[in-house]
């Protein structure tokens, strides 16, 4: 890479967007951005007809961040996830019509219908069933960090957090252990702003979660979490830097999600001036300009279609999918079945 | 093989602390993926863990494998669990059971529910080292707190009394595929609490050879006709004591070691009831809710009609604990309760 180009200055029409991404990288990230934009919307509608069991936390906004960083990483590395896990997951490669099937509560799901929508993960692709425990994933990722170390492979792990886990104590906990054991970890905070309904200014007299890194002696940054290209960029920094074993890195991503914390929230805790403004953010849109500049309008149109159709592929998949065995409720507590403990 | 049997000239005779140095020391050098991690374990000059039991270890096994953590019981149980995750074999180590409480969920919440969560994907193989019990340290690391954890699926949970079985069922725990929590009373690692065990050898014979002991499965510690008694830890050897001087009344106590508490041998205990016709369980766990009750319930399910008088539970009384030894002894099972109890069970 030219020197240039490393300071970002591309020229436009070069069909190169950032140092890292070219037209083409870019156009993937676009799509994979939709496709999280889209089931999130499209599984929320099949949720109110009914379709869906459990309750839903949608992403739709903070696209950016999961395929941002996810993009960094390589299919064997790994990532914890949040309640909030639709997007992480399909960022990181687990099976559309898997993970569609999951939310419907079919055997064909990638976690069988044990999971469901808050425990989505595919170990296959890298991803541990989502943690919906708020700070959950941030000690246990300290542990996939040490088997890579001690396993001496060159393999990462993500935390995905939000900015309410920073106030928990496994925050603390496992941001410091990861310190001093050098472990290569991304504690990647996605900061929406609120911890369901508390805006973090009433619960945190630090703004940036990004400066708690000084207190334990890593690096902290703060990055654009609503440009897609930003966060790839600081994705790779940190991700580069955990790989040579000069981690943990703690990257905070200031975002914003447009929908509610969960089903049914009428955001009546936000003004709707501060949602437009985050709107005019929107990371799918400003990538969409972006392409724009140098790709064929169509183009672009062909891959909102594209995604239509998997997506239509998917619902479908999951519909036509078998429920799971009823007595599949009762394996997998235990490597083999254990005796006793079943009521009459 | 009982503890109350007198030792044989010649044979082998080790300490709990012993037997699980050796047990941990086969396992660190039969698979590469087993390691220590906890506070205090490795430190040169240090203490070689809460109870010495690692004393030695990191001179054969390094720091890579024998892992000091900051005080910071959610980050090391955390630790564990992702390095687990990973396939590695941890075997982390809490100091005090009591500090469990520190890291609940990542127990509860992350240990015991990734396999299900992931529908059988994934697997937790990690050891939890756990020291319980009174021994005049008050309410904050006295404890016996196995019953919380006795109530949660995808946990097993193992109770040892002896060198013998500690390190068999040690080497088993290492490698199952499941989170094992492994509860060792403090007075049993040496001899320190002999006077307590009324004066019993609490050294067992230990083969030299290699041998494991099934996670699961109970041992009769004494076989009997006239009552069964299940008791863990120091009520097993304080039983065993009251069985003795119950024989010499007439009432001859069957003594059985469960040994595992998660998954219960109920098997072995029904079998014993079905042939005595009473019960008695005895544990340094507190009463209520502890797995004495679910105990007696599973027996009063299945072997209702086998029981000739109530079953009875001597158990610490529903307190936190004192340091003040004259009331500390009040509220753990003494050897007088446990006998009181037994004489209650026969009168019926």
């Amino acid at each position: 890479m030219s020197d240039v180009a490393r300071a970002g200055s591309i020229e436009p029409g070069s069909g190169q967007l950032t140092a890292d991404v070219d037209a083409t990288h870019g156009l993937d990230l676009y799509r994979r951005m939709q496709l999280i934009r889209r089931f999130e919307e499209r599984v929320y509608l099949h949720y109110l007809q009914g379709e869906l069991p459990g309750t839903l936390h949608q992403s739709q906004g903070q696209e950016a961040v999961a395929v941002g960083i996810c993009d960094a990483l390589r299919p064997t590395d790994w990532i914890t996830s949040t309640h909030r896990p639709h997007g992480h997951a399909l960022a990181k490669g687990v099976d559309l019509r898997a993970a569609m099937a999951e939310l419907y509560g079919k055997a064909t799901g990638c976690c069988g219908g044990k999971g469901g929508s808050m425990h989505l993960g595919d170990p296959s692709v890298g991803m541990l069933p989502a943690i919906a425990i708020v700070g959950g994933g941030n000690t246990v990722v300290t542990g996939l960090g040490l088997a890579f170390k001690l396993m001496r492979t060159d393999q990462v792990a993500v935390c995905f957090f939000g900015e309410g886990a920073s106030n928990e104590g496994a925050f603390h906990e496992g941001l410091n252990f990861a310190a001093v054991q050098h472990l290569p970890i991304v504690f990647a905070c996605e900061n929406n702003l609120y911890g369901a309904s508390t805006p973090f200014h009433q619960v945190s007299l630090v703004p940036d979660v990004a400066t708690r890194a000084v207190a334990y002696g890593v690096r902290g940054e703060i990055v654009d979490g609503m440009d897609v290209l930003a966060v790839r960029e600081a994705a790779g920094r940190a991700v580069a830097e955990a790989r040579a074993g000069a981690g943990p890195v703690l990257l905070e991503c200031k975002t914003y999600r447009f929908a509610g914390h969960s089903r049914g929230d009428v955001k009546g805790y936000r003004s709707r001036e501060e949602e437009v403004l985050w709107k005019e953010r929107d990371p799918i849109v400003r990538l969409r300009a972006r392409l724009a500049a140098t790709l064929d309008a169509g183009v672009l149109d062909d891959m909102d279609a594209q995604v239509e159709a998997a997506l239509d592929d998917a619902i479908e998949f999951a519909r036509q999918s078998p429920l799971p065995r009823a007595e599949d409720a009762l394996t997998d507590a235990y490597a083999t079945v254990i005796s006793g403990g079943s009521a009459s | 093989m009982t503890a109350a049997e007198a030792p044989v000239v010649g044979e082998r005779r080790l300490t709990i602390a012993e037997a699980l140095r050796e047990a941990i020391a086969e396992e660190m050098r039969h698979d590469e993926k087993v390691f220590l991690i906890g506070e205090d374990i490795g430190v040169p000059g240090g203490f070689g863990g809460a109870f010495g039991v690692y004393l030695g270890l990191t001179e054969e096994f390094g720091h890579d494998r024998i892992i000091d953590t900051p005080i910071s019981e959610k980050a090391l149980a955390g630790a564990a669990i992702g390095a687990a995750l990973m396939g590695m074999r941890p075997i982390p180590d809490l100091q005090y059971a009591d500090f469990l409480f520190e890291c609940m969920d990542e127990l509860v919440n992350q240990a015991a529910k990734m396999r299900y969560m992931s529908n059988g994907k994934l697997s937790v193989p990690l050891v939890l080292r756990c020291p319980v019990g009174t021994a005049n340290r008050g309410a904050q690391h006295g404890q016996c707190p196995e019953s919380y954890f006795v109530h949660v699926p995808g946990l097993k949970v193992v109770c040892v009394s002896d060198a013998y079985h500690a390190k068999g069922l040690l080497k088993s725990a290492v490698r199952d595929d499941d989170p094992v929590l492994f509860f060792e009373h403090k007075l049993l690692y040496g001899s320190k609490g002999r006077e307590q065990a009324g004066g019993m050898d609490l050294t067992a014979h230990v083969p030299e050879e290699e041998y494991f002991f099934p996670i699961g499965k109970a041992v009769v510690k004494r076989e009997g006709m006239s009552v069964t008694v299940v008791a863990t830890h120091m009520s097993l050897y304080r039983s065993l004591a009251a069985a003795e001087e119950l024989a010499q009344d007439g009432i001859d106590c069957e003594v059985i070691d469960p040994l595992t508490l998660l998954p219960f041998d109920e098997e072995t205990i029904f079998a014993s009831v079905r042939k005595t016709g009473r019960l008695v369980i005895a544990h340094e766990d507190t009463l209520t809710g502890g797995w004495g009750a679910e105990l007696a319930a599973r027996v009063a399910e299945e072997c209702l009609y086998s029981l000739q008088a109530p079953i009875r539970r001597v158990a610490s009384h529903d307190v936190p604990l004192p340091v003040a030894p004259v009331m500390e002894q009040t509220v753990v099972p003494s050897q007088a309760r446990i006998k009181a109890a037994i004489q209650r069970c026969c009168e019926g």
